[in-house]
């Protein structure tokens, strides 16, 4: 069990601090891609789920003394960027096709 | 104070994302992702990414946001309807994200090699400079393949939301 760090206000930042917020808000966008019942909240909860990795790119970065991270978490806004431009096309279809956003009637996939 | 300000923005964003997965109208989830954004980029400020922060502020919570912004005033479906969930998905998911959180911080406090901590202006490869001068000679391919994914992107884009759909 190694010591606790000490917490002074004043200090520098543990660097173990950045990962666990990473965790945090990749934790509370899986829990809003489960949870909700809106397919365009279920769609936010991916690109929160994406910042989390962001951030943990951004850090190792840091850690690392390279710059590496910050080119990856770049070509993650541009996929991301793509990813939201076509799947809210496909929101819009959907809803043109059946007047619904619930997740639970969008079903002819099932059985 | 670096760790004042860390605590002040992982709050925001903390709280911001809480907000997102509580709310159950689409805008105020919108919103507070937006908040999440702007809070993280300032995070990554802090850790030297100059160059991504203002690519988040402006890519994310700039035009992905107004995006979705405008999908949600287009459709205005309103509120989400209650589910009638089954009880041990109600009360089971929680407690299994919670021990998920604990697992992983488990994992970063006892196995990771120890490192000092973050100051703010430690890093400074993280100028619009270094990035682009890495991103126009190691990454070139992916670079130049990215604009091919982002036409495709439009082409389905326009092909799904064209007016008259069978």
């Amino acid at each position: 069990m190694p010591p606790m760090p000490q917490l002074s206000l004043s200090g520098v930042v543990p660097f173990n601090w950045y990962l666990i917020l990473s965790v945090i808000l990749f934790a509370l966008g899986v829990a809003g891609f489960l949870f909700r019942r809106n397919i365009i909240t279920v769609f936010m909860s991916i690109e929160l789920m994406l910042n989390a990795v962001n951030l943990t790119f951004i850090a190792f970065s840091y850690k690392m003394g390279q710059n590496d991270g910050h080119i990856f978490s770049f070509f993650v806004m541009v996929v991301a960027a793509a990813e939201a431009a076509v799947g809210l096309a496909i929101i819009l279809t959907v809803f043109k096709n059946r007047q619904t956003l619930e997740i639970d009637e969008v079903s002819s996939l099932n059985n | 104070m670096d760790v004042i300000l860390f605590l002040l923005f992982a709050g925001v964003a903390v709280i911001c994302a809480i907000n997102l997965v509580l709310q159950t109208h689409p805008i105020s989830s919108a919103l507070s992702l937006v908040g999440v954004m702007g809070a993280l980029a300032l995070i990554y400020l802090q850790l030297g990414g100059e160059f991504i922060a203002m690519a988040q502020l402006i890519v994310y919570a700039g035009a992905v946001m107004v995006l979705f912004v405008f999908v949600i005033m287009l459709l205005n479906e309103g509120k989400e309807r209650k589910m009638q969930r089954k009880l041990w998905v109600r009360w089971g998911g929680p407690p299994l994200l919670f021990v998920f959180v604990a697992i992983m911080a488990t994992v970063v406090e006892h196995f990771l090699p120890p490192s000092e901590g973050v100051t703010f202006g430690a890093f400074t490869k993280g100028t619009a400079e270094a990035i682009g001068t890495k991103l126009f000679t190691v990454y070139l391919l992916p670079f130049e393949v990215t604009s091919v994914l982002i036409l495709i992107a439009i082409v389905g884009a326009i092909v799904l939301a064209r007016k008259e759909i069978d």
